[in-house]
C-alpha cells in the first residue's frame, strides 16, 4: 500500500519507513514559528518547564514574526513585543522580524514563504491554526497551542497522530473570474466546517497545479476552517521558482504513491466553479454570489495571510481601476513586501496604490489588523452593526470585533464587484 | 487525575469557536502573571452570543458580574467544540474560571490537543449528542474509569468515548509530565 504526501514526511521526519492514519509518533521539527498573540505564553512555558536558563533547541529554527497587534496604543499589546525582543536577545535568535524596525513583515504566514521558511519536504509548526499555509510548498505544516511550542522550544520534537487524507482534485482549466477563495468556500460548503477534522487535505489535479503560489498558500490557509490539520499540495517547478533566491535549501519534493489510501475523494470540473461567499456566520455557510444581490453592504475589507497578498490586490485593482467605490472599503497589505508592490505593480500604467486610493480606498498598514477584530483602534475594526464583505478568513460572531456585525467572506474579485455597487455582486458583471 | 468530576452543567450549541470562548480583545494579559491571569476567568464564555449562552433557555452568564470564576465545573456542546485558533487561551480560561471537563459531541482538533497537552481539562467527546438532552443547571457526574457521563437531575446515565492513547498524557498530568516518565526529558 502506498502513502500520501503527508504520510511520507511525516515518517521520514520519525526515521521509519512508513506510518498508518492514527498512529502516533514523535517527529523531528524543522521550524517552529510563533507571533505576538502566543509568544509570551510560549516563552513563559518553556522557562517554566526547561529553566530560566534554558535554550532553545535551535536558535537557527525559530522564527518569530509579531503581526496581529502591532498599529495599537493598547499598553498590554504592545508589552508582548517587548517580551518577544527580551527573548530573541537572550537566546540570541537570528530569525526575528521586530515592529519599527527595517525588518517588520507583518502577516506571518506571508512573511514566511517571503523569507524561505517553506521549503518542500520539512516540517513545520506554528502557534496559529493558520499555519497550514505553509503547507502549498508541500511540506507538512499545522497550528499548535503554546504548550506544544515550548514543548518543542526545548526538545525539537512534537508527537503527532497520523491524519488520514482527502483528496480533493480539479480537473480541467478554471475559469478566468474564479479565485483561489471560490474554491475553498465551495469546499468548505460541501464538508461543514468539521468536514475534514483531525485529517489532511490535499489539492491536486491540472487546475490546482496552475495556480501560482500565492494562490495554493490561499487553499491550504482554511484548511483549518473546515477543522483539517494541514493542507497540502505537492512541490513542483513553480514551488521551485517561487523559493529561487530565497532559500538555499532546495527541500525534498514528494508525491502521493497512486496506490495510496485516502479517506475521502472528490473530483470536481474546475470549468464549473462560481463565485461564491460564505454568508454570516460560519465558513461553510456557503451560497453564490449571484444569490446574494439583495444583501446591502456597509464595508469592504480587502486584507489578511488569505486575501492580501499581491495577486489578490491585482485582482481588485483590475475592477476598481478608473471607478469609486460606493462603500467604505479598507485595504490592508499582508506584508511590507506587499505594501510595496502596490507601489510597483501597474495595471496600464497606473499602481495598484494609485488605484486604490483613486477609488477612495482607504489603505492600511501591514499586519493582521481588523482580521480578528483586536483592540478598540484597529483599522477596520466593526464596532457596531455593519454588514461587511470580506477577504478574510472567518466570519464567527465577533471575529471582526463587533458581536452585533455581519461578515461575508468572499474572494477579492467579488469583494471588489460588491464595494461598487454597494451590495454582494458576482465580479462577472465587470470582468 | 480525578475519577469522578461532579457539577452543574452549562450547556451550548455546536461550532462553539475561540473568538466565543475568549474574545481576540482580550487575549492582552498575561497568563503567568496570577493577578492578571484571572481576567480570563472572568472573560471565558464572553463571546458566547446571548441567545445561545447557557440552552436551551440561553441569556444566562456563565460567570457572574464581577466574578473571577463560575459556578458551572462541566461544560456541554455539541460538534465542533473549540473550532477556530490556535490560542491557548481558550482552554485555559476555562481552566481558570474553574472547569473540570468539557463534554462535545466532537472537538477541534487544536483546542483538543491543547487541552490536554496543557493539562487544563479532560475533553470527553461522547457516542451520541446529548446537548439537547441537557440542561444548564443540571446536576452531571462523570465517572472517569468506568467513562460514563450521568445526569443526575434527569436520571439519565451516557457513554463517553475512550480516551485512547491519550490517557496517558492526561494521566501524567501533561505533556511535560508525560515526557519526563517517558524518559523523553530529563528533569
Ligand atoms: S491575517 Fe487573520 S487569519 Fe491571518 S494570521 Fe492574521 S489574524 Fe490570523
Amino acid at each position: 500500500m502506498g502513502m500520501t504526501i503527508t504520510e511520507k514526511i511525516l515518517a521520514a521526519h520519525a526515521q521509519r519507513d512508513r506510518v498508518e492514519p492514527g498512529e502516533n509518533i514523535w517527529v523531528d521539527v524543522d521550524v517552529l514559528m510563533t507571533h505576538d498573540v502566543c509568544g509570551p505564553g510560549t516563552i513563559s512555558i518553556f522557562k517554566k518547564q526547561f529553566g530560566k536558563q534554558a535554550k532553545v533547541w535551535d536558535p537557527d529554527k525559530v522564527v518569530i514574526i509579531p503581526d496581529h497587534y502591532i498599529f495599537t496604543k493598547d499598553e498590554k499589546a504592545n508589552r508582548n513585543i517587548d517580551i518577544l525582543r527580551d527573548f530573541v536577545k537572550e537566546q540570541d535568535l537570528p530569525h526575528y522580524y521586530d515592529v519599527g524596525t527595517e525588518n517588520y513583515k507583518g502577516v506571518c504566514h506571508v512573511a514566511l514563504a517571503e523569507e524561505g521558511f517553506n521549503r518542500p519536504g520539512e516540517v513545520l509548526f506554528g502557534t496559529d491554526s493558520h499555519t497550514s499555509t505553509s503547507g502549498a510548498f508541500g511540506l507538512f505544516s499545522t497550528g499548535i497551542g503554546n504548550t506544544d511550542a515550548a514543548f518543542i522550544l526545548g526538545t525539537g520534537k512534537l508527537w503527532v497522530r497520523i491524519p488520514e487524507t482527502m483528496r480533493f482534485e480539479f480537473t480541467g482549466e478554471f475559469p478566468p473570474y474564479i479565485m483561489a477563495k471560490d474554491i475553498l468556500l465551495q469546499v468548505i460548503g460541501d464538508i461543514g466546517v468539521d468536514g475534514a477534522t483531525y485529517r489532511s487535505m490535499e489539492w491536486t489535479g491540472e487546475a490546482v497545479m496552475s495556480l501560482s503560489m500565492e494562490e495554493r498558500m490561499t487553499l491550504c490557509n482554511m484548511a483549518i476552517e473546515a477543522g483539517g490539520k494541514n493542507g497540502i499540495i505537492e512541490a513542483d517547478q513553480v514551488t521551485k521558482e517561487y523559493n529561487q533566491g530565497k532559500t538555499s535549501i532546495d527541500g525534498q519534493f514528494y508525491s502521493s504513491d497512486s496506490d495510496a489510501k485516502y479517506y475521502y475523494k472528490k473530483t470536481y470540473d474546475a470549468s464549473k466553479m462560481e463565485p461564491v461567499v460564505a454568508k454570516p456566520h460560519s465558513p461553510d455557510n456557503k451560497a453564490l454570489a449571484r444569490e446574494c444581490e439583495d444583501v446591502k453592504l456597509d464595508r469592504c475589507y480587502i486584507g489578511s495571510c488569505t486575501g492580501g497578498k499581491t495577486t489578490d490586490f491585482i485582482a481588485a485593482a483590475k475592477l476598481l481601476k478608473g471607478n469609486t467605490v460606493k462603500i467604505d472599503t479598507y485595504i490592508v497589505p499582508a506584508t511590507v513586501e506587499v505594501e510595496k508592490d502596490l507601489s510597483i505593480q501597474k495595471i496600464e500604467g497606473e499602481t495598484l496604490l494609485d488605484i486604490f486610493k483613486n477609488a477612495g480606498c482607504r489603505i492600511g498598514e501591514p499586519s493582521c489588523a481588523a482580521c480578528l477584530g483586536g483592540p478598540a483602534d484597529t483599522f477596520g475594526r466593526t464596532q457596531g452593526e455593519e454588514i461587511v464583505i470580506s477577504t478574510t478568513n472567518r466570519n464567527f460572531p465577533g471575529r471582526m470585533g463587533s458581536k452585533k456585525s455581519s461578515v461575508y467572506l468572499a474572494a477579492p474579485y467579488t469583494a471588489a464587484a460588491s464595494a461598487l455597487t454597494g451590495h454582494i455582486t458576482d465580479p462577472r458583471k465587470f470582468l | 487525575m480525578k475519577k469522578i468530576i461532579e457539577g452543574p452543567a452549562y450547556v451550548l450549541g455546536n461550532n462553539i469557536d475561540t473568538d466565543q470562548i475568549i474574545p481576540a480583545d482580550k487575549l492582552m494579559y498575561s497568563l503567568s502573571d496570577p493577578e492578571e491571569k484571572k481576567f480570563y476567568g472572568q472573560f471565558a464564555l464572553s463571546g458566547v452570543p446571548d441567545a445561545q449562552s447557557g440552552l436551551p433557555k440561553g441569556q444566562m452568564s456563565f460567570v457572574n458580574e464581577g466574578e473571577f470564576s463560575s459556578p458551572y465545573k462541566i461544560i456541554v456542546g455539541g460538534n465542533n467544540f473549540g473550532c477556530g485558533s490556535s490560542r491557548e487561551h481558550a482552554p485555559a480560561c476555562l481552566e481558570i474560571a474553574g472547569v473540570e471537563a468539557v463534554v462535545a459531541e466532537s472537538f477541534a482538533r487544536i483546542f483538543y490537543r491543547n487541552s490536554i497537552d496543557g493539562g487544563f481539562f479532560i475533553p470527553f467527546e461522547t457516542e451520541v449528542s446529548v446537548y439537547q438532552e441537557i440542561e444548564t443547571d443540571d446536576i452531571l457526574r462523570i465517572d472517569v474509569e468506568k467513562g460514563t457521563l450521568e445526569n443526575k437531575t434527569k436520571n439519565k446515565t451516557y457513554n463517553l468515548k475512550p480516551l485512547g492513547d491519550v490517557a496517558d498524557i492526561i494521566e501524567a498530568g501533561d505533556i511535560f509530565q508525560y515526557a519526563k516518565k517517558a524518559g523523553l526529558i530529563k528533569t
